[in-house]
């Protein structure tokens, strides 16, 4: 390669290179723990709406290290989690900033918003058991706790204990009955398990298909997205959806959230998203697409997840199960849950 | 005296050394500063045990797996004839192109307990339950390692291949008529020959494995990684994952450094690499059989039973999973890739040569030291690069406004400069390993008569040298394209807003496990990752 050619091809690779940090007037940068795919609608919806550009960055892991390091410079406006453990860290790290907004404290009840605003929720899921329609039939009855006990044995199929919605569930039992019964319903849990955690939620459905495991932890509107999918219906037709606890604390939820940015460049359009997400149109996209619960009180849920029925949901508080994250983690490791 | 200090043969070398180790000295630091979680103790109490156990097991696996593969087949189409081995030489290096995480999904949906394997087999049998027979479990740690040698060992086949090609055809005629068999004329000649071509391969096959999340993670095998991730991203103590990640780099840098202690005195050059036909054994009858049963079945393995899975995700999902912004994430792809891969021969060049310029501990070091990223979990590079690269956008930016300029902003970690970093971090240990391996088997004599003919270093290392190693450099750019192509963590993590690889476009689905949807985009990935090893091939070809 000669030398001409060389520079051309640096040159080149150096024009896209400033080319991609020119950004339009109007816009607001997320931060996202979502898959894009599960929020593009709702974004387009808002860019039609105000005119204002979203640019999304999704990443599983370490979105919150790179605000961190970013400090002041930092461009993104919007942290959205999967999860409610991830909002909550984002805010103890001090990354998080109050939002003032009448609309939004409309919008979102405050059981869904944090202490200082520095955060809300925007949709909620339930945690799930569902039973094998061939060798179970509808289990309205179940606890959480039942699936420790010995009658179960060999009959559960999960997750990666670690993975947020797991966690969440745990420190939620933390908060309930104190460490040491969290610990022994966790290690009574595991040794009931048909095989060790692995896969998704989703493959724990298909497991309960093909007569692996009798129970399956999973969150509720996997339900409905594998109705949707045509290999996968087949799986969701072998399972009843049932919502734990009724008699007790009520059905686990855990939700998908929002913050502001401490140093969000563009704040007043991250307050206008917020705004819109949590408003009766991006609401209803929410229960209608992605079968998640709104939190605003008024926007009905699907017509699928409505007809799972009525339940009554744990009423605790979400600062209070985010309290307990660490030693639910601390947990999972003591009793090898994965392993 | 300043003048040979400012010399820029050695000053450059180690610039490019101490921009590549930055962020794996941030991330050596930071396991230094004080860590009041206590999460360290808390880890070696509990699972800590398990999971170094389980990352010994898994590179003994992978490795062990990979020799078994690559050894072989390297032997095979170097030394032997036989039908299709043309072919073959080239389509052994193909796996290479296979994402590991791909490829982890595909064998774990076929082969899981719901699985169209096990599903058939239950059904022609008629077993009821999984008490009424047995199948190994899939996602295990022998698994696990299975898979990942399935998508590593082209690079020990690569090298040892090149080594069997290069090394003298006369020292294993001399070793026949001295009555060796052809089989110990193989283990005592061939083989020893070869050792620093086994070591690297070895190395870069060990350093991927200990870098891996993805692929054991889907597997439910836990391992060092898992640590890292479970104590920097839930618990929040970046310093316990800096610790981990500090012992496992100083575990493997004491390893490499034993290897190439104990081979310092050997030294090996390529006399002539003809290589012709008439010395190669020809094989016919059994061994002929075996040899082609044993090579393709490998490659169905590693290349068509993943592909043709994949094709049939693609073609039912079809109309779901195309779009249009395929070709912009393809363009990106591409063009990143081939940034890096330059860039990434470029600091080959510029460290190996140092060493052969001046050799001496330092220049050694430079080599190691310039390597250590690639056996750093991805998600964690990027953190190593983020922290010296916000650190200069914000000294920058607070200098401007003392200055009463304008600030940038994020110049460096905002935009792709900070990917780029990132990847060759990750990636110049393969570029400098084979370029290494090739240039210590060009004789120094060469430079020699060259220096004495009036060249200075620069002219030798272009007229001579370079064109030399011409294979190593095509191979180190190859290498160094695709497995930028495949690259995720970083990806994911450093890129600016808006900004999609193909690697990330596919896993937005894959962790959602709807690997329908990505099977289009992925094929994509292998597709461009088979491109240039075709086009390569196609070039040595037309030279012959």
């Amino acid at each position: 390669m000669s030398i001409k050619k060389g520079l051309t091809i640096l040159l080149a690779g150096a024009s896209v290179l400033t080319s991609s940090m020119s950004f339009a007037a109007e816009e607001v940068n997320v931060y996202s723990y979502r898959q894009p795919f599960l929020i593009e609608p709702m974004m387009k919806e808002f860019t039609a709406e105000t005119g204002i550009k979203v640019n999304i960055l999704f990443a599983k892991k370490g979105l919150i290290e790179r605000i961190k390091r970013e400090g002041q410079l930092s461009k993104a406006d919007i942290m959205l989690t999967s999860d409610f453990s991830r909002l909550a860290l984002f805010t103890e790290d001090g990354l998080a900033q109050s939002v003032e907004s009448e609309i939004i404290d409309n919008n979102i009840p405050s059981k869904f918003q944090g202490e200082k605003k520095q955060w809300f929720a925007l949709t909620s899921r339930a945690r799930s058991i569902y039973s094998s329609v061939d060798r179970v039939g509808p289990a309205p009855n179940i606890t959480y706790q039942d699936l420790a006990s010995p009658a179960f044995k060999g009959k559960v199929c999960m997750r990666s204990g670690k993975h947020p919605y797991n966690v969440s569930l745990l420190a939620s039992i933390i908060a309930h009955e104190g460490e040491a019964k969290a610990k022994t319903w966790l290690e009574g849990l595991k040794a009931n398990l048909a095989r060790k955690p692995q896969g998704n939620d989703r493959a724990q459905v298909k497991a309960v298909k093909e007569g692996l495991c009798d129970y399956a932890l999973t969150n509720s509107y996997y339900l409905g997205k594998m109705l949707e999918d045509p290999k996968q219906v087949a799986w969701a037709e072998s399972v009843h959806i049932n919502f734990p606890n009724q008699g007790t604390t009520g059905t686990h939820m855990n939700v998908s959230g929002v913050s502001v940015v401490k140093y969000a460049p563009n704040k007043d359009n991250a307050i206008k998203l917020i705004e819109f997400l949590s408003g009766d149109v991006a609401q209803n996209m929410y229960a209608e697409i992605n079968y998640e619960y709104p939190v605003k009180p008024g926007v009905k849920a699907s017509e699928l997840v409505a007809s799972w029925g009525q339940f009554k949901e744990d009423e605790i508080k979400l600062s209070e199960v985010a309290a307990q994250h660490k030693t639910a983690i601390k947990l999972l490791d003591e009793v090898k849950f994965d392993l | 005296m300043i003048s040979k200090w400012f010399n820029p043969y050695k000053l450059l070398p180690w610039v490019v050394t101490c921009i590549l180790l930055s962020p794996v000295l941030a991330i050596f630091l930071n396991a230094f500063s004080f860590d009041e979680s206590g999460s360290f103790e808390h880890l070696l109490n509990t699972v800590l045990p398990t999971y170094i156990s389980n990352s010994i097991l898994v590179i003994f696996f992978v490795v062990l797996i990979s020799i078994v593969f690559a050894l072989p087949c390297a032997w095979f189409v170097a030394c032997c004839e036989f039908p299709t081995r043309q072919k073959l030489q080239w389509i052994l290096m193909l796996p290479l192109a296979m994402p590991p995480y791909i490829v982890a999904i595909v064998y774990t949906d076929l082969l899981d307990y719901a699985g169209p394997i096990q599903l058939a087999l239950r059904d022609w049998f008629g077993w009821q339950s999984i008490n009424d027979y047995y199948f190994p479990d899939i996602r295990t740690l022998f698994g696990a390692s299975f898979v990942l040698a399935l998508s590593l060992f082209p690079y020990l086949y690569l090298l040892l291949r090149g080594a069997f090609l290069t090394q003298s055809a006369g020292l294993f005629q001399a070793a026949r008529t001295l009555g060796l068999s052809p089989y110990r004329a193989f283990w005592r000649v061939s083989i020893p020959l070869s050792r620093s071509a086994m070591a690297v391969g070895i190395s870069l096959i060990a350093m991927e494995t200990l870098g891996d999340f993805a692929t054991v993670n889907y597997f439910a095998v836990h391992t060092l990684t898992t640590a890292i991730y479970d104590t920097w991203l839930e618990l929040g103590s970046l310093t316990t994952a800096a610790k981990i990640s500090s012992l496992m780099l100083l575990a493997l840098v004491i390893l490499i450094s034993l290897e190439n202690y104990s081979r310092r005195k050997q030294q090996v050059y390529q006399r002539n690499n003809s290589g012709s036909t008439d010395l190669r054994f020809h094989l016919t009858g059994w061994k002929k059989w075996g040899v082609l049963v044993f090579t393709w079945s490998l490659l169905c393995l590693s290349l068509f039973i993943p592909i043709g899975t994949l094709l049939y995700y693609a073609v039912h999902y079809f109309s779901e999973s195309l779009n249009d912004r395929f070709l912009n994430y393809t363009i990106n792809s591409l063009w990143l890739a081939f940034l890096v891969a330059i860039l990434a021969l470029l600091v080959a060049l510029t460290v190996n040569f140092y060493k052969r310029l001046s050799p001496g501990v330092f220049a050694k070091s430079s080599i190691r030291l310039s390597s250590l990223g690639y056996a750093v979990p991805g998600t964690v590079v990027a953190i190593g690069v983020l922290i010296p690269l916000t650190s200069l956008d914000l000294l920058l930016n607070d200098l401007l406004i003392q200055w009463n300029l304008s600030p940038v902003g994020l110049i460096f970690s905002g935009s792709l400069v900070i990917l780029v970093l990132g990847y060759l971090v990750r990636f110049s240990a393969i570029a400098v390993g084979s370029v290494d391996s090739s240039l210590v088997q060009v004789s120094p004599s060469l430079d020699l008569a060259s220096r004495t003919l009036g060249n200075g270093p620069a002219k030798t290392l272009w007229r001579v040298n370079i064109p030399l190693i011409k294979k190593g450099l095509l191979t180190a750019f190859i290498l160094v394209f695709i497995e930028s192509m495949k690259e995720l963590p970083a990806a994911l993590l450093l890129r600016p807003f808006n900004f999609e690889t193909l690697a990330t476009y596919v896993y937005q689905y894959v962790s959602d496990e709807m690997i329908e949807y990505a099977a289009l985009p992925a094929l994509m990935i292998i597709a461009l990752g088979l491109i240039p090893f075709i086009v390569v091939n196609r070039l040595l070809e037309q030279k012959q």
